[in-house]
């Protein structure tokens, strides 16, 4: 598939602290392209670069085949973006925000084009009132109306659902969604919850402290052939010897604490359970997960937080 | 302006009133010649020279009504003029005509051969010490006057005539006084300070300053506008 | 880059903050004016105190022309002020507020944005002393009249003739002009380096009040320095106040005692705000913005 955004050997240095180390990716059209990581894993610095907020310390970034670098202008008309908050002039109402921006991009729209786009992320009532007496969720439609306001054919989209009530986060989801299937765009999308990541992306790359842990199709990373089966038994040595003795010797990943990790096809589940019956193990739990779960249980396996879990 | 008009008060009223022994003759030849004029209009041109004014040259109306009124006044503009001659008080010397007047020497004035005569008041309180005229007795002119005075020193005037020498009107007249230092404390304008030269100096340590005057014409005995000496 | 410079106008002019200064302006004109015509002959020989012991002037002293002066000489010092409010935070405020990423990811070059912010700053300062001009120069006339403008130098009194003033006027607001650009210059710089604005609208501040000081105080040490300083040279508009004279001490009308002082002053100026403006320009070109 062609990829609109190519990164290669991305590095940021601030100082001593890496923020990003030599990432790679190619964010294919037409896709949503889930970037998780938690928080200060690097998402927002690499961000910053493909918008040239930032300057690389090493790599490249190619838009469209286009290096970014010497040809910001002409690559910018092409993507909307909302970095972290959406911060607009508070001092003029949504009607002005989003008439200047679309002045900046070099389009004129009509009042009533104007109001069309404030209609289409629910602000037209409030049109004239000035944005510094917004919601966070007002602020964010009128961001994303903003980022749209030109018709990019790429949108980059950082952490859109923070600060959200639920609400707001069903809002947000529905009109990425929309805006794939039904205008076809590129959707760069980061977040440090797995959960909103793997409702809407149709590919997703998880970075920590800056470096790619995996990056692939959704589609890949749920396949039900690779399985990952968590169990905790009372006895974990014995049940491990038992394992290592029988046919799902082959799907013994490794084992964490209690807890034994296998991979298997989803199917296989139910024989499973039945041998480990049999073998008359003292379960307390089997919980299976797909590969981008245990992925990024890895990458968050010393921080667990109640989130991460709540969210799972 | 006021000293002007001192000016030419003296020069018309003292010639009414000194008695002096020796020059009452000469006096009352000019005094004479003076009195053709009953009154002018004259326009001009005045310039005040002193070494800290930059000042330029301004144009001037003189009305002049017998016996003694005068006026200068200025066509649009400032002017800038000695303070002094608003304190020279010389009604009290003319009520009383109490002066005596000595000749004290000839003199050559401006080429011209003149004789001095001093007129002293004799009142103790007066103002004016002493007034010196330097006069052109072939030509019954004043070619030129100090006055010294109590409390604003000592002026001079230098009388040039040409066309209007025949009633006695000079052409041009410099009027020559003492100035003080010009100070303002430093920081003050808040300006730039360029080096002084050498020449700038010498300039300002120059204490005296002029008045001059150039009369381009005279309207003579044609009559002056009502009211002009009205304050 | 015209709508580029339109959207920068439009947020200047959109705040409330743009227009403090213009009230500021205002009000001090007219407090001034109000003194003045209240009790402006007590003023004037004061101030002139000291020739008035020797001289006595005949004519309006106290006209529009003086008036305007007075404003300027009083209020130019303190203009810098309600300049660095705006300029210093071209750039400052929309980092603090969190819209200059917003802008950045727009299809505009940061120079392009530089340069539409820098001339936004400098038609706000033009605005404020065209502003100035007509509420100091022409609403004094209105009030005043007009007459020889007499001045005092350091060293020597200066009489215009009220034809000769005029002209001098329009190029000591170009001048200042020149010289407040370079305060917006100053403040344009700073405001690269800060996340918010009091931080760079204070250092501009605390910059021209002390470089003034240095300027101004008599001290041989600080007089040394004081031709490397700008805003020794921002004063030079009261050169537009000095006229030459011939040989026989009379003024010649439409002269400018030190034209070589005052191109000097102005080409220093020209040279700061190059240099403010390019380094301005040249750090934000190469900042991570991170806000």
């Amino acid at each position: 598939m062609e990829s609109v955004i190519q990164v290669q050997n991305l590095s940021k240095q601030f100082g001593e602290i890496s923020a990003v180390k030599n990432l790679s990716f190619n964010v294919p059209k037409g896709s949503i392209y889930g970037f998780l990581g938690q928080n200060g894993a690097g998402k927002s610095t690499t961000i910053r670069m493909l918008l040239s907020l930032v300057k690389p310390t090493e790599g490249s970034i190619h838009f469209f085949g286009i290096p970014l670098q010497h040809h910001k202008k002409e690559i910018f008309k092409n993507v909307g973006a909302i970095i972290e908050k959406p911060d607009l002039y508070g001092y003029l109402s949504a009607y002005e925000n989003l008439k200047m921006f679309a002045k900046l991009n070099g389009i004129h729209p009509t009042h009533v084009q104007l109001m069309n786009q404030l209609e289409q992320v629910g602000l037209a009532e409030r049109a004239k009132s000035s944005v510094k007496t917004f919601s966070q969720g007002m602020k964010q439609r009128l961001g994303i109306g903003i980022a749209l306001i030109h018709n990019p054919s790429i949108i980059i989209l950082d952490e859109p659902t923070n600060g959200l009530d639920p609400q707001g986060i069903a809002d947000i989801r529905k009109l990425i969604i929309q805006l794939s299937k039904e205008a076809q765009k590129t959707i760069l999308l980061s977040s440090h919850l797995l959960s909103e990541i793997e409702q809407m992306a149709t590919h997703i790359l998880i970075i920590d402290k800056g470096k790619k842990i995996i990056e692939d199709s959704a589609k890949a990373l749920f396949n039900p052939a690779e399985t990952i089966v968590e169990i905790a038994t009372a006895d974990n040595a014995h049940t491990l010897s038992l394992l290592q003795n029988s046919k799902w010797q082959s799907a013994i990943q490794f084992n964490r604490g209690p807890n034994i990790f296998l991979k298997m096809h989803y199917n296989e589940i139910p024989a499973f359970n039945r041998d480990l019956f049999q073998w008359q193990v003292p379960l307390m739990m089997l919980q299976p997960r797909h590969s981008l779960e245990d992925y990024f249980l890895q990458v968050t396996a010393n921080n667990f937080s109640d989130e991460i879990i709540k969210n799972i | 302006m006021k000293a002007f008009i001192v000016f030419f008060l003296l020069t018309g009223l003292c010639i009414q009133t000194v008695q002096a022994q020796d020059e009452t003759a000469l006096i009352e030849k000019i005094k004479q010649k003076l009195d053709q004029v009953q009154n002018y209009v004259a326009t001009g041109s005045m310039k005040t020279d002193v070494a800290f004014i930059k000042a330029p040259v301004g144009k001037v109306k003189i009305y002049f009504q017998q016996p003694n009124h005068f006026k200068l006044v200025r066509d649009g503009g400032i002017s800038i003029l000695p303070k002094g001659g608003v304190s020279v008080n010389m009604n009290a010397i003319m009520a009383n005509n109490n002066y005596v007047a000595l000749f004290a020497g000839n003199s050559i004035t401006d080429g011209f051969s003149t004789k001095i005569v001093k007129l002293l008041p004799m009142n103790e309180n007066s103002d004016i010490i002493l007034t010196t005229l330097y006069i052109d007795e072939k030509n019954l002119l004043i070619r030129k006057a100090i006055t010294t005075t109590r409390d604003n020193g000592t002026y001079q005037i230098n009388l040039q005539y040409g066309q209007y020498s025949n009633w006695g009107l000079p052409d041009k007249v410099i009027f020559t006084f003492n100035t003080k230092d010009y100070k303002i404390p430093k920081g003050v304008t808040l300006e730039m300070d360029e080096p002084l030269t050498d020449a700038d100096r010498k300039k300002m340590q120059q204490k005296e300053g002029r008045v001059i005057i150039d009369y381009t014409s005279y309207s003579i005995n044609k009559g002056i506008p009502l009211g002009i000496f009205k304050h | 880059m015209f709508t580029l410079l339109q959207v920068e106008l439009y947020k200047i002019f959109k705040r409330p903050r743009t227009y403090i200064a213009f009230i500021a302006i205002a009000g001090l004109i007219a407090i001034i004016q109000l003194g003045l015509k209240l009790d402006g002959d007590a003023y004037v020989s004061f101030v002139m105190s000291n020739v008035e012991q020797s001289f006595s002037f005949d004519g309006k002293l106290l006209n529009g022309y003086l008036v305007c002066y007075i404003i300027l000489q009083l209020l130019l010092v303190h203009v810098p002020l309600l300049i660095a409010l705006v300029a210093a935070d071209m750039i400052s405020g929309e980092a603090n507020i969190g819209t200059l990423r917003l802008l950045l990811t727009q299809p505009i070059s940061r120079y392009e944005i530089m340069f539409a912010k820098f001339i936004a700053a400098a038609i706000y300062t033009l605005l404020l002393l065209i502003w100035m001009a007509v509420l100091a120069l022409f609403v004094s006339i209105w009030l005043f009249g007009t007459d020889d403008l007499i001045i005092q130098k350091t060293r020597y009194l200066v009489q215009l003739s009220s034809d000769d003033v005029f002209w001098r006027y329009i190029g000591a607001f170009g001048f200042a002009l020149l010289a407040m650009l370079t305060v917006a210059a100053l403040g344009f710089l700073l405001s690269v380096f800060a996340e918010n604005s009091i931080g760079p609208i204070v250092g501009t501040i605390s910059i021209i009040i002390f470089f003034t000081i240095l300027s101004t105080m008599s001290i041989p040490i600080f007089q040394k320095i004081q031709p490397y300083l700008f805003t020794t040279h921002m004063v030079a508009w009261k050169d537009f106040f000095d006229v030459k004279v011939n040989s026989d001490n009379n003024v010649i009308k439409g002269t400018l005692q030190n034209k070589s002082q005052i191109i000097h002053s102005a080409w220093i100026l020209i040279a700061h705000i190059v240099f403010f403006v390019g380094a301005a320009t040249f750090v934000f070109k190469r900042k991570d913005i991170l806000t």
